[in-house]
């Protein structure tokens, strides 16, 4: 009886440890492979301003395609690439940059002369002059780029993404 | 609810009976802890696996990009230091672990009749894990994993009768490069995997079908698998699996400079498990060479497959197999000898981690173009150009266009900007020809994204290199590269002498270095100074350009 009770408890004893110590090694490999996946990195690469356009080459009220080239970080390589952005002077002088991809499913958009207002050939989302969704499935408004204004040039910086509406 | 689930899958999978069959195995009273480095060896194993994996989802495997990419997840990818570092020191625990469950088994017997072909088949399994630490070491791409590769192929392109084609299968016939790094890639995330996984699996059918090796004369009841001996084999591989992590947070894997072919300070050394091969092959010259090699390694691995056939006799309590003590003693012994007299000729490296600081792009410019830079702020540029975080956007970007010119156009748009661009608004440049050179050379090393870095540079080495320009030193001197080779290379000279010294010998050449030919340079103050600075912060060796 007593023989019985000891191994029990030896038996109970040896199971403990195995689960503790497995269930460990799990934690200590299993929290660091999900944040290695999952957890974006630390970069200390400062966004850069890229000059595009003279402010006086646009014309007041219709949006202009530019295209540029910027740095892009991609993992472990700084890309020099070519992109473009959707900039409209307002008549009250102010200028917003649109970055060219429908918030629907990433498709390039492009400027309807004809209805005033952006177009998506994917599936005829279209955006009014101030970005803000008309018909069609896109869920938000454009994304705009950061824009800053420097001797009568304009300047672009990251691309930021717009409200869900 | 548990217990339906389970009954469901035993009826359709009968996984619960196939588990209790491996747990509940019938193991000799006679096991316990001296047989736990085989279940550690499986688990180092699985350790490099699962690291490997996730290294592979940020690695590019091509030398134009593995060092970027390993430095990439040494520097910024989430906890990549840790990955990397499990994979790394998990390489080298790995031999350590499958070299004591193959000098346990020797010591115990345990590799005696019936169970020949388990120790042939784990003998496999040591070479295929050399094998992996052979592969895996080229795969950062530094100096060391080129260099230690470069000996590596040309060793085994020596080999006996089949170098050649050894050679070829390597693709090392024109030297070490992107069909070589190709192979051991493959190699290492492809054949040796799934060979070892496969052999692995040999190996642990064999174990099963002998048994665990019973103590001689051992004839008390059988005991099972699980729970005691797992226990056993647990508490080993968390304590396996401690001082792995401990290594691994503690002891930084290293990554040295980018792999270049063209680099003749570097002293290649093999990983610490092979250095007692490199030092046997000291012994060997000329045509006897290959004995060291090859014959000597040859005869070491066959010996090792015989040793089960020539320990016929009884088996004995391991205390008892004095011979098996004194066969392992001493070649614990030699190994241990040579493996320090190949430490103690290795100088220590110093720039084991070079690779993952970033030198300030400034630090590899040319005097001459360095100088330029002096003169972009002495001519005021940063007025009209924006370069890294100071000046106005009037002007162009020139980290965006002046790499596309050459240097006679900016020297003659320097000279007269209208005349070369119509309706620039730049003011022309009044400079002696030669400072519009060394500012033509620095406008051809903007490259996009390099602003802030050149720009960076602090004034006084700025000031220094338009000194050593001025007064024309690389006549005689080479710093980073450019220059000639009358007086001594100034790249190390901080770690070569103390800064009085250096000012000291501008005044006086002769009075420091007796014989020297080098003139005295008596320069205002400022000027000494500065230049003074320059040459110390001069980097340790000429970086290399592309």
């Amino acid at each position: 009886m007593l023989a019985e009770d000891s191994e029990t408890s030896r038996r109970r004893f040896h199971l403990g440890v195995i689960y503790t110590l497995m269930g460990t090694i799990g934690a200590a490999l299993g929290i660091p492979a999900a944040g290695y996946l999952l957890v974006p990195g630390s970069s200390n690469r400062k966004e850069e301003w890229v000059e595009v356009t003279n402010l006086e080459k646009l014309k007041a009220g219709e949006p202009e395609e530019i295209v540029f080239r910027r740095n892009r970080k991609d993992g472990w390589k700084i890309l020099s690439e070519k992109t473009s952005a959707w900039v409209t002077k307002k008549p009250d002088g102010q200028v917003i940059a649109f970055a060219p991809s429908c918030t629907h499913l990433g498709c390039a958009f492009h400027y309807d002369e004809k209805h005033k207002n952006f177009l998506c050939p994917c599936h005829t989302s279209t955006f009014d002059l101030e970005g803000k969704p008309l018909e069609g499935p896109a869920p938000r408004a454009l994304d705009r780029y950061q824009m800053k204004i420097e001797g009568g040039k304009i300047l672009l910086g990251a691309v930021v993404k717009s409200q869900e509406s | 609810m548990r217990r339906q689930v389970m009954d469901w899958l035993e009826e359709r999978t009968g996984l619960e009976t196939a588990v209790n069959h491996f747990l509940y195995e019938d193991i000799p009273a006679s096991a316990g802890w001296h047989q736990v480095m085989g279940s550690v060896a499986l688990f180092c194993f699985m350790i490099q696996i699962l690291t490997g994996l996730l290294l592979a989802f940020n690695y590019a495997p091509t030398p134009g990009e593995a060092h970027s990419s390993v430095r990439y997840i040494m520097t910024e990818v989430t906890g990549g230091k840790l990955i990397r570092g499990l994979h790394h020191w998990g390489a080298s625990m790995m031999i350590v672990v499958v070299v004591s469950h193959m000098v346990q088994v020797f010591l115990w017997g345990a590799h005696k009749k019936p169970r020949e072909a388990t120790w042939l088949v784990g003998i496999v399994l040591l070479l295929l894990t050399l094998g992996f630490g052979l592969t895996g070491y080229l795969l950062p791409w530094d100096n060391r994993a080129y260099w230690g590769t470069v000996v590596t192929t040309q060793i085994a392109a020596k080999s006996p009768g089949l170098g050649a084609q050894i050679e070829r299968l390597l693709g090392s016939e024109n030297g070490v490069g992107v069909v070589t790094f190709a192979r051991f890639y493959t190699m290492h995330v492809m054949l040796l995997p799934l060979l070892t996984t496969l052999i692995v699996g040999v190996h642990i059918y064999l174990v099963r079908r002998h048994g665990i090796a019973p103590a001689p004369n051992d004839t008390a009841p059988k005991k099972k698998f699980f729970p005691g001996q797992v226990f056993k084999d647990t508490v080993a591989i968390f304590i396996a699996f401690c001082v792995l992590f401990a290594l691994s947070v503690f002891l930084q894997a290293p990554l040295g400079r980018l792999a270049d072919p063209t680099d003749t300070t570097y002293v290649p050394r093999p990983e610490w498990y092979f250095l007692f091969l490199f030092q046997t092959l000291k012994f060997f010259e000329g045509p006897l060479e290959v004995v060291g090699a090859h014959i000597l390694p040859g005869l070491a691995i066959g010996a090792l497959a015989m040793a089960p056939f020539i320990d016929r006799g009884q088996l004995r309590k391991v205390t008892q197999r004095t011979t098996a003590w004194g066969i392992a003693l001493l070649a614990g012994a030699a190994w241990a000898g040579l493996t320090i007299a190949a430490m103690r000729s290795t100088p220590p490296e110093t720039d084991m981690h070079a690779g993952l600081v970033d030198a300030p792009e400034w630090q590899s410019l040319s005097p001459e173009e360095l100088a330029g830079l002096g003169h972009f702020r002495k001519q005021n540029c940063h007025a009209c150009h924006v370069l890294g975080e100071k000046g106005k956007a009037i002007g162009p970007d020139l980290t965006a266009s002046a790499t596309k010119r050459d240097a006679a156009w900016h020297i003659a748009h320097f000279k007269s900007p209208a005349e070369v661009v119509p309706g620039s608004s730049m003011p022309p440049l009044t400079l002696p020809e030669r400072q519009l050179n060394a500012l033509a050379a620095f406008m051809l090393q903007l490259k996009p994204g390099s602003g802030a870095s050149l720009d960076s540079a602090p004034d006084a080495v700025v000031n220094g290199a338009m000194v050593y320009q001025q007064q024309q030193c690389g006549i005689c001197h080479q710093a980073n590269g450019f220059g000639m080779k009358v007086g001594p290379a100034l790249n190390g000279l901080a770690s070569r002498r103390k800064r009085d010294w250096v000012v000291k010998h501008f005044y006086e050449p002769q009075m420091m270095v007796p014989g020297s030919t080098m003139p005295p340079y008596r320069l205002p103050k400022q000027q000494l100074q500065d230049l003074t600075t320059y040459l110390m912060e001069l980097p340790a060796r000429a970086p290399s350009r592309d």
